[in-house]
Parts: C-alpha cells; structure tokens; sequence
C-alpha cells in the first residue's frame, strides 16, 4: 500500500501532522510526503525517526519528496538503518538490578547480563527500560559503558519519559534516546522475540 | 523576524548618538536605557504578537509577561505600560478583545505597574503587546556585555515553549502544553528581584532568538566564550518527546542558521540540541555572576518559587561569542 502526502504550502506542524494521520491509517507500506521547504522536510524526517520508519528523501525542482516505510511485521526497523543489527529480539528492563532476593547481588547480576549479552549474537534490537530500569541508562549508572558499546553496535536504548520524569533523571540521560508507551508497545508488539526482565 | 534578516536591516540605519543614551540598539539588548539624572535612567521596550494559546485571557497575560520581561532583565521595575492590539472586530466578538486586555492588565498589575493608555488598529489577524516603561539605577544597569570569565549562567525558567506550542496546534502533548502556559504567565519579577541581592555581571531574558540566540547576544557584547552542558538544561515536560516528534517552529532552524559561532558537540541528542534554538515565549532569565555567589543565588531562587533555576553553563574564556555545547 502507498499513499501520497501532498504538504505543500502547509505551516508547520501541518506536514507532520498530515503525516502522522496518513501513518495511522496505513497498517504497512509507502508514505509519500511531499513538502516545499526544508524546515518541513527535516521535521518530517524527524518524525519518521521518531516512528522507527524507515525514510529516504529526493529532491525535485525545489519540492522535496519524503519517502517513509512503514512495516507491520517490524514496525519499520527493519528499514530503520544499515547499521541494525540482525537480531528482532526486543528486551523490556523494568528495574535496575536483576532477579528477585538481594539488591546487591541483583545489581551485580544486571552488570553481569548486559556484560554477557554484548558477546551474544545476534544482538537485540532494542533494549527499553522502565521504572527504576532507567537507573542504568543515565548518569551514575554502573553499566553506561555496556550500553553504549551496545548502542554504538546498532542496539537501539530507549528509556521510558514518563520514568525518567518520575525519578527526575530527565537531564541525566547518558545513553540513548527517551521514548514514550507508544513506541515501548510498539516495538514490544514488533519483536520476533520480547523478553521482560 | 528572526535574527538575520533583523541584523540586515538594522546594519543600515544611523547609529543614534546620544550622551544620555545608555543602551542602545549596539548590545542586542532587552530595552534601551536613557539617563534622566544621576540615580534615575528610563527603561523602554516594546512587544507584540499573535495569540500562542486559544484563550484570549491566557494570551493576554503571556504577552504582558513576555513584555515586562524586558524591564526585569535590565535589571529595571516596570511603572507604566500601553497596550498596543490589532483586532478583527468585524469577525472577532469584542469579548474576545476584552479578555486578553483583562488578561494583560492582571500582569501588570502584579507586577506592580500600571496601564496608561494603548493604541488599536483593525487587522485580520489579533496581535497583542505592550510598551513597558520602567526605571532603574544608572549604575545598577544588567547589559548583555558584563560577562566574565570565571562566571556562571543561571537559567530561571525550563525550554520548551516553541515547541510545545507547536505541539499544541498539533493536538498533542496537553500535559506539556499545559506546564508551558503555567511558565509563560509567570512574571520574571521574583527571578530579578532574587538576582538584584547578587553581583549581577549581565542579565538577559530567554525569548524569540532561542537561549543560543540570547546567549550569544551577551558572549558577543561580552567578548566572552561559554561552555553549556546539556544534560543540565531545565526542560519542559514533554517537550523533548515534541522536538524528538519533529515539532520544531520555523524560528528554530532560522536561529539555528543564524548562529554560527555555536557548535553542539556530536554526541548531543539532536532533539535536545533543537530545544537549545527553540523560539521562547516569556522565557526565563538568563544570570551571569561569579561562581561564588552562584550557590547562595540558586538557594534564594529556588526558595523564592523559582524552582526550575539552574546553573547551565559557564564563561569560560575571553573570546568572539563562541558558545559549546557539550
């Protein structure tokens, strides 16, 4: 399926919005959004990003043509970059240590797993963290290294907004990206395989 | 405008010369000063635009704040004000007018000052402002230019108001929507007031230009370098997941082209980095003093109701206006 977006002449945030509402209504396929001025394409392509689309932009006589693809099976990560690692495994961290029993030994059993899963392959996609999970991926967290040899391999780390504002961690954020429920689901439902820790 | 097309047109208009001038246009500053004797110096300024939020009452306080902003970072208190509206009143009930003119006055009220007139005009579109008139000591002027190296640059108020207005034409994001209104009433009198027990070495306010903007005004008249460390950033609620969403106004990437003497380390999230140019609408201020009174400030801010202060970043070095994020 493919549907053509035409922006052209919109304020923003029109194209995005137009966008947006032609994403929701596609369950996979070929967004087209044509738009006329490059604040509208870079805030198109932002949203695509934003949305794991996959997204590729052509310019003609001044127009710039905005190729978004949107998968069902992957929600579009598959696409997403050249760099994605093979792995459609989906790891959802619901707190900063790991198991149940001691703290101590769950902290060192977090550090232990993050250390390990580097030498598995394939690598995850994505690893998301919620509630106090969002202790690892900012400032003072003992395993920043991991993640961010993790990310730097492809492995996408999203942290919970709505955590991160909880536990005021907001500006610390030391790896990755902050994302929402949506995008949590969404990559939870687009997963070969979602494990919960 | 934004701020290059501006600098274009001003670059050709006669420098005005005048020995009771004390700020003029040469520092971007917030308002022009002009001495009037030896302990009282006026402080003027002007703003106006169109409405930012659907209510009109909301609209009218927001533009009145934003106004008299302008007095507080030159370190003035507000005394008079005009109203200054263009309104459709061929399309548009007069109750609308009367809102936001209710709106405008509950500000200047609060902020102690008062209204003496205005002057309106039909347009298509409703436009709304104030001129403020305020006064100051000559010698206790807050300009662009004192900034020194060793100092550090407290910000009073959190990012986000351009993008999450656009958010809100959007339909999206109401929690964040709601958290930049409550900031964009919100008078920088008590953040001025804190900050006048201090040694205020510049003072400006945080609006249209984006804080790089403003704070490239005042390394600039300083001919100073700053350091901003972005994970210290106050932020509104949501307003990263807006600018992550690509909803970013126009006058970001125009004050993003304009500065050149900015460089964002490449490790910075670019939605964060986007937030640094965002258009603001009455931001908060932005306080250059030395490191040493930058904790006492903080706390008397902070205890004040100011609770998104922070320190975000430091003069580093003399130099041409270069400012680094990392």
């Amino acid at each position: 399926m493919s549907i053509e977006v035409d922006a052209r002449g919109l304020a923003c945030p029109q194209p995005v919005i137009a966008t947006k509402k032609a994403l929701d209504e596609l369950p996979d396929g070929v967004i087209t959004t044509i738009v006329d001025n490059t604040i509208a394409k870079e805030n198109v392509l932002k949203f695509a990003v934003a949305n794991n689309c996959g997204a590729s932009v052509e310019e003609k006589n001044g127009q710039y043509y905005i190729k978004i693809t949107k998968s069902a099976a992957s929600n579009g990560s598959a696409e997403r970059s050249e760099t994605a690692p093979a792995g459609q495994a989906v790891y959802l961290i619901t707190k900063n240590t790991l198991g149940h029993g001691n703290e101590e030994l769950g902290g060192v059993l977090m550090k232990s797993f993050l250390h390990t899963l580097l030498e598995i392959k394939p690598l995850p996609r994505a690893l998301l963290f919620i509630n106090s999970g969002v202790y690892l991926t900012t400032d003072n967290s003992p395993v920043l290294d991991h993640l961010k040899s993790l990310a730097g391999q492809g492995v996408q780390i999203l942290s919970c907004g709505t955590c991160l504002d909880y536990f005021s961690l907001k500006n610390h954020l030391a790896v990755g990206e902050i994302t929402n429920m949506y995008t949590i689901l969404a990559e939870l439902n687009g997963a070969a395989t979602a494990i919960t820790l | 405008m934004g701020p290059g097309a501006l600098a274009h047109v001003l670059r050709q208009l006669p420098r005005p010369t005048n020995s009771q001038l004390l700020v003029g246009i040469d520092t971007a500053d917030d308002a022009g000063v002009y001495q009037l004797d030896a302990t009282t110096a006026l402080v003027q300024t002007v703003d106006f635009f169109t409405p930012i939020v659907d209510d009109p009452y909301l609209f009218g306080q927001i533009a009145a704040a934003n106004s008299l902003s302008d007095v507080y970072a030159m370190g003035g208190k507000p005394l008079t004000a005009m109203n200054i509206v263009a309104f459709p009143i061929c399309s548009m009930d007069a109750e609308v007018l009367l809102a936001i003119l209710q709106g405008g006055q509950s500000k200047v009220t609060e902020a102690g000052a008062v209204i003496v007139g205005g002057h309106t005009i039909e347009d298509a579109e409703p436009k709304y402002g104030l001129s403020v008139t305020g006064v100051v000591h000559p010698e206790k002027i807050w300009t662009n230019a004192g900034a020194e190296p060793g100092d550090k640059l407290i910000l009073t108020k959190a990012l986000g108001t351009g993008v999450l207005a656009t958010a809100a034409r959007a339909g999206m994001f109401p929690e964040g929507v709601a958290a930049a209104e409550e900031s964009m009433v919100a008078l920088n009198k008590t953040a001025a007031e804190i900050a006048g027990r201090f040694t205020v070495h510049a003072c400006t306010d945080v609006t249209g230009f984006g804080l790089l903007g403003h704070l490239s005004e005042m390394a600039v008249a300083s001919g100073v370098r700053m350091e901003i460390d972005s994970q210290k950033l106050p932020l509104l609620p949501e307003a990263l997941e807006a600018a992550t969403m690509g909803l970013i106004p126009a006058g970001a990437y125009a004050n993003r082209d304009y500065l050149t003497a900015v460089t964002i380390r490449p490790g910075v999230a670019t939605s964060l980095g986007d937030l640094c140019f965002d258009p603001q609408t009455s931001g908060g201020l932005i306080i250059c003093l030395p490191e040493i009174e930058t904790g006492p400030a903080l706390e008397a801010l902070k205890a004040a109701g100011v609770s998104s202060s922070v320190v975000i970043g430091s003069v580093v070095a003399k130099g041409g206006g270069e400012i680094y994020v990392y």
